[in-house]
């Protein structure tokens, strides 16, 4: 592969990618101040002193960006990581398994999808205690039911491939045939699906921050920043839109990186041959 | 993917770039599979084998139906199961820091969550079937009062996000098709795609500071009340609804436009080419009739995420329908108005999954006409 | 007299998307000229990736996917239709020009009866009236030997058969009353003994017709039988053109000559049948309540093959599956070298699986994309043998030997790989755990010609070298004569017939049988001629 055929939008996702985790690394480095310091009156305008003016309490916007990346990127990550490893072991393991496995996983699975994701994370939220280990948890568990899907879609059009019917005749393991003969084919859909789950975790966590169900203050996180700062809207005070630009624009990149990926994919595919 | 449908947006992406929004959904491939397994087809033959012979489409919907009914039971067993078997007591938790053992005794005995929870499933369920949800912890009022109103609010505003994005999108799909990889179809591609990664509160103060704050055509908050007229609910309701209608356009246009591309790259459109036939009519004849239920059950899905995308807009606008009220609860852990609200929600969702997957049974020639 | 169809100077040229790569400009087609007068037939004639389907379809002035046409001219009664305006393309296709497609299946519109399809083109090119458009296309039912003419209309296509909407399809491109049609190997996807009525019913059709036609297929034997001229095609560039007496009796380029002669080896079969490597007895077998096998028992000695022949849905490559071990037959038991052999895969050892290979249609399937040659014939040796390091590349090396590939392969992926090559490859990985007995599933069905006969001269040469043993199913009896010691002939399920070569092949026959031996198409002109000759004969004799 070469790099001169990755097409500008994706340089623009993954420059926009690479800022972030930047931001999100090294913040106690970048941010002139500190993540809860109180630096000025409220809502100060931009520009001036403080780059992107002052929040709802005074608190430096521009910092309480940076330090939001961090907390953002952090559990929108880990969950998608964790969402990640459980639906590709559990649907991996329905598709080679078969029969009696596979059913139950799938029933179950379709059971916890006819519930939407957003309700059935406010009604489990309504019950659990308001923690970060929970909130990644649920997010998670949500959310490997899609990957869940995919997997096993995924899983069971390389598994019905001859290849895979020879290893078995060959008399190879369960391990094997997973890790070495399907795996190794799923890749590509997999990473741009892994893009995709990422990009729906920002914004479902901003989502659940921004209903105040999800990062808990004073931590900065991007939807706790918007919901902080929305009663300024109705005085023109754009203070909201920041923070919720930096998701949009993160989303985004990430979308541009993912809809690459799913071209390269389909065209790996090939189209229809002369006869 | 697209099937258990969209809870959020970029979720439809996949189902959108990949070109696989025509696959059934989830639920309808469990239709095929416990048919499979279902005791009329295991080779004794029963009535149900012998209907299922003769009209293999009403034996199809009855499935699904049957499905539909038993996911819906299946769901209320978890909402309300499923928060018992979580660790945590109410109780508790709602005394917060003041509680006592005693105080947290006389609550629990007040709420009724003494007894088994068997029994309060039930007479929880057998009241839900008759529309009657308890009472609120946090106001003591009939829960089926409250959402009662707040119910028709939301879908008052779910109609009309609903009427505006349906046409526009299916319209910009097939633009995006009759220009397929030129430039307008290049231009529409990369703002959904944009477009499908905005979360719905940006877009939604977004447009409360451009139009209520800084040119004072709309207003904002987005309340209304019962003296209201319908003219001045319309204006209320004007930035939500284009907040909505927004969100959700580019997930149904991007569907739609894969639906179609779908059903134009098929040989038989090639063979209408072949005839000399007009563009025109190899749209309207030969491509429509099998675009139309793709094309159907990506608005089905579509307006199931509209139903959920109520929750967050109406928070963003302060509107009082059933989303925010759900919210509200769940931020003061009002378990009653919880459930309630999540079953009914779930209801939606699942009543317009079923709705999608029983136009893709109907639209199939092959079960319309059985050989 | 004036041609109806003249294409002078013909060139081709498509965009390619490797993956990864920047996009580039490929030459399909170069420098093919024909002509194709009124009411005869030309034979396109090639492998895959000869470009036949793509020069067929310029006729119709159509590009498939990107294809563009970029030079040459292509007349239809003396007017350049590559330089028509789009409406004047219009007026052509399904006016004058028709189009058989290879799968029928997928051409008809599902929403639409089969009746509305067929008359749609006459009645808007205002060739004829409804009225009329209905009773010809009847009368066209009945000229193609379809059941039921008057009511066939009303059928939506998933309701007939595969071989009525092949025929269906023909009906379709004649009812306007073109001036040529154009036949994209309209029997490729049939089983042969229907392909032999679809073929006859479109000679009948377009005899009584007068309508030119472009017959596109890749089975020489079948054009010899329906065309006037052929015109042989080799990687987009013309090999020979000439009336078809010539290139079938007189070939003069050597590429037509291997195309002519590709089926012409015979094999003596081996005079002692009695031992018995693999020993099926009373195998049935199938899914849940559905029998796919019925009671088949067969038998073959070591160092011998065994050829399985019959049409799709005959069992064979159920067989296969059952004696894998992948589908465990309900009744019945096999032995392999005296011993009883496990029924499920799960139950078998290594050394029991071992000795027995598989070798697949598909190639491009059955090796993991993601392997390079060496993994993938390096993988049984380490698995079976434990060999590793210096021992499995050397190994690796003389088995690419064997296969007459060599070393330098060793490195590549499958994808870098020719049709054939993928397929000496996927045998190398069956010779490496050196087993007695390899299942060949249509190995060859997949590859041109040539190529396949290259795969069946290697697979004797490694039987006399190794003595291994073949079961090799197949649906084409050319392959039967040319490498099989018995033969077993399945049909719906059950074994109709098994013995020797010389005993199965030679009369008398039962009825399947029969029907299936004077079904394959033969490299001799007047062919089909003489089969539907005797058929009559011996229906008139009932």
């Amino acid at each position: 592969m070469r790099l001169s055929t990755i097409p500008i939008s994706a340089w623009i996702g993954m420059a926009g990618i690479a800022l972030s985790v930047i931001c999100a690394l090294f913040a106690p480095l970048l941010a002139p101040y500190g993540e809860s310091q109180i630096v000025g009156a409220i809502w100060q305008p931009m520009g001036g002193e403080h780059l992107l003016g002052t929040d709802n309490l005074g608190r430096d916007l521009f910092s309480r960006l940076i330090f939001g990346a961090r907390t953002t990127i952090f559990v929108a990550l880990a969950a998608t990581i964790l969402s990640f490893s459980l639906g590709m072991l559990l649907s991996f393991t329905a598709a080679v398994t078969g029969g009696f496995v596979d059913q139950v996983f799938s029933r179950f699975n379709d059971l916890m999808m006819a519930i939407p994701t957003l309700i059935f994370a406010l009604v489990v939220l309504a019950v659990l205690p308001q923690q970060l280990w929970i909130l990644i948890l649920v997010m998670a568990v949500l959310d490997s039911t899609r990957v869940y899907r995919i997997g096993r879609a995924v899983a069971l059009d390389v598994a019905v491939m001859e290849f895979v019917e020879a290893a078995r005749l060959r008399g190879e393991g369960t391990g094997w045939i997973i890790f070495r003969e399907i795996l190794p084919n799923t890749l590509s859909p997999l990473l741009a699906e892994f893009g995709l789950r990422f990009a729906f975790s920002i914004l479902f966590l901003s989502t659940l921050s921004f209903l105040g169900l999800g990062i808990q203050p004073p931590a900065a996180d991007w939807g706790g920043m918007v919901k902080d700062n929305k009663d300024g809207i109705i005085f023109g005070i754009s203070a909201a839109l920041i923070p919720g630009g930096a998701i949009a624009g993160l989303a985004i990149c990430v979308n541009l990186v993912v809809d690459w990926l799913m071209k390269r994919t389909s065209s790996l595919k090939g189209g229809r041959g002369d006869g | 993917m697209a099937a258990g449908g969209p809870a959020h947006g970029p979720e439809l992406t996949t189902a959108a770039v990949a070109g696989e929004a025509l696959q059934p959904s989830g639920a309808a491939g469990s239709i095929a599979s416990t048919g499979a397994g279902s005791p009329g087809s295991e080779g004794k033959p029963s009535a149900w084998a012998g209907f299922k012979k003769k009209s293999p489409l009403a034996a199809l919907v009855i499935q699904r139906l049957a499905l539909s009914v038993m996911l819906l039971f299946a769901v209320s067993l978890m909402i309300f199961g499923g928060v018992e078997a979580l660790p945590g007591d109410f109780a508790s938790t709602y005394l917060g820091q003041s509680a006592t053992p005693q105080a947290v005794e006389n609550i629990r005995k007040d709420l009724g969550l003494d007894r088994p929870a068997a029994t309060r499933y039930f007479e929880w369920l057998g009241g839900a079937l008759q529309g009657d949800f308890g009472r609120s912890w946090a106001s003591k009022q009939s829960v089926s009062e409250q959402i009662g109103k707040r119910l028709g609010n939301s879908l008052f505003l779910a109609f009309f996000a609903a009427a505006i994005s349906v046409p526009l999108a299916v319209g910009l799909g097939m633009l995006a098709v009759q220009y397929r990889n030129r430039l307008p179809d290049k231009i529409i591609n990369v703002i959904s795609l944009a477009a499908i990664s905005l979360p719905e509160f940006f877009v939604g103060y977004l447009l409360i500071l451009f139009f209520a704050v800084q040119l004072g055509v709309a207003t904002f908050p987005a309340t209304v009340y019962d003296s209201m007229t319908f003219g001045q609910r319309l204006s209320a309701i004007a930035l939500p609804t284009a907040t909505l209608v927004l969100v959700v356009l580019a997930h149904m246009m991007r569907m739609t436009r894969a639906a179609i591309l779908n059903v134009m790259s098929s040989a038989y459109v090639e063979t209408a080419e072949l005839k000399g036939l007009s563009g025109l009519r190899i749209i309207a004849r030969h491509a429509a009739p099998n675009a139309v239920a793709p094309v159907v059950n990506v608005i089905a899905l579509n307006l199931a995420y509209l139903v959920v995308g109520v929750v967050v807009v109406e928070v963003v606008f302060v509107y009082p329908g059933m989303g925010q009220y759900m919210v509200d609860a769940v931020t003061v852990r009002d378990m009653p108005v919880v459930q309630a609200c999540g079953l009914i929600f779930a209801a939606f969702y699942i009543f317009l999954n079923m709705v999608a997957d029983i136009i893709a049974i109907v639209a199939n020639p092959r079960l319309r006409h059985p050989r | 007299m004036a041609s109806l169809l003249s294409v002078k100077n013909l060139k081709i040229e498509a965009t390619s998307y490797p993956p990864g790569e920047p996009p580039r400009t490929v030459t399909l087609v170069e420098g093919v000229s024909f002509d194709v007068e009124k009411g005869k037939v030309l034979g396109l004639i090639g492998e895959s990736g000869a470009g036949k389907s793509t020069i067929g379809l310029t006729s119709l002035a159509y590009g498939r996917g990107g294809v563009r046409i970029t030079g040459g001219e292509v007349l239809l009664d003396g007017e350049d239709i590559l330089k028509l305006s789009p409406a004047g393309i219009r007026k052509v296709r399904g006016c004058k020009v028709c189009y058989v497609a290879q799968s029928a299946a997928a051409a008809f519109n599902p929403a639409h009866r089969l009746g509305e399809q067929v008359i749609e083109a006459s009645l808007k090119h205002g060739i004829m009236s409804r009225a009329e458009a209905e009773k010809r296309a009847v009368h066209l039912f009945g000229v193609l030997g379809l059941p039921n003419p008057e009511t066939f209309g009303q059928r939506y296509p998933h309701q007939v058969s595969g071989g009525q909407l092949q025929r269906a399809m023909t009906a379709m491109a004649l009812c306007p009353n073109p001036e040529l049609i154009v036949f994209d190997e309209p029997t490729t996807a049939l089983d042969v003994t229907t392909q032999i009525d679809v073929l006859a019913a479109i000679k009948h059709a377009i005899e009584e017709t007068h309508t030119a036609a472009l017959y596109i297929t890749h089975d020489l034997a079948v054009v010899a039988q329906i065309t006037d001229d052929i015109l042989v095609l080799r990687h987009g560039k013309m090999v020979e053109y000439g009336p078809v007496k010539q290139i079938i009796e007189a070939p003069r380029e050597d590429y037509t000559r291997a195309l002519v002669n590709v089926r012409g080896t015979k094999r003596e079969e081996a005079a002692d049948q009695s031992g018995a490597l693999l020993r099926v007895e009373n195998v049935t077998a199938g899914y849940g309540m559905l029998r796919v096998l019925q009671d088949v028992s067969l038998h073959l000695p070591k160092g011998q093959t065994l050829a399985v022949v019959g049409e799709s849905g005959s069992g064979k490559s159920t067989l296969a599956r059952v004696i894998t071990g992948l589908l465990p037959p309900q009744e019945g038991r096999i032995t392999f070298d005296g011993k009883p052999l496990p029924k499920a895969l799960k139950g078998r050892s290594n050394d029991e699986l071992r000795r027995i290979q598989m070798i697949y249609q598909m190639a491009d399937t059955a090796m993991n994309p993601r392997q390079t040659v060496r993994d993938i014939i390096g993988r049984p040796l380490t698995f079976y043998y434990g060999l590793r390091g210096e021992k499995k590349t050397a190994r690796v090396k003389e088995l690419l030997e064997q296969i007459e590939m060599g070393g330098r392969f060793a490195d590549r992926y499958p994808a870098e790989l020719s049709g054939g090559q993928k397929q000496r490859v996927a045998i190398a990985r069956a010779l490496a755990a050196s087993p007695e007995l390899i299942l060949c599933d249509e190995p060859t069905s997949a590859l041109d010609p040539l190529v396949a006969e290259g795969i069946l001269n290697l697979l004797h040469k490694l039987q006399e070298e190794t003595q291994v043993s073949y079961v090799f199913i197949t649906h084409d009896i050319a392959i039967v004569r040319a490498i099989a010691d018995s033969v077993a002939v399945m049909h719906r399920g059950r074994l109709v017939r098994f013995g020797p070569k010389s005993k199965v092949l030679s009369p008398p026959f039962d009825d399947y049988t029969d029907l299936l031996l004077k079904s394959v198409p033969e490299m001799e002109i007047g062919w089909l001629e003489r089969v539907l000759e005797t058929r009559r004969m011996e229906s008139a004799g009932n």
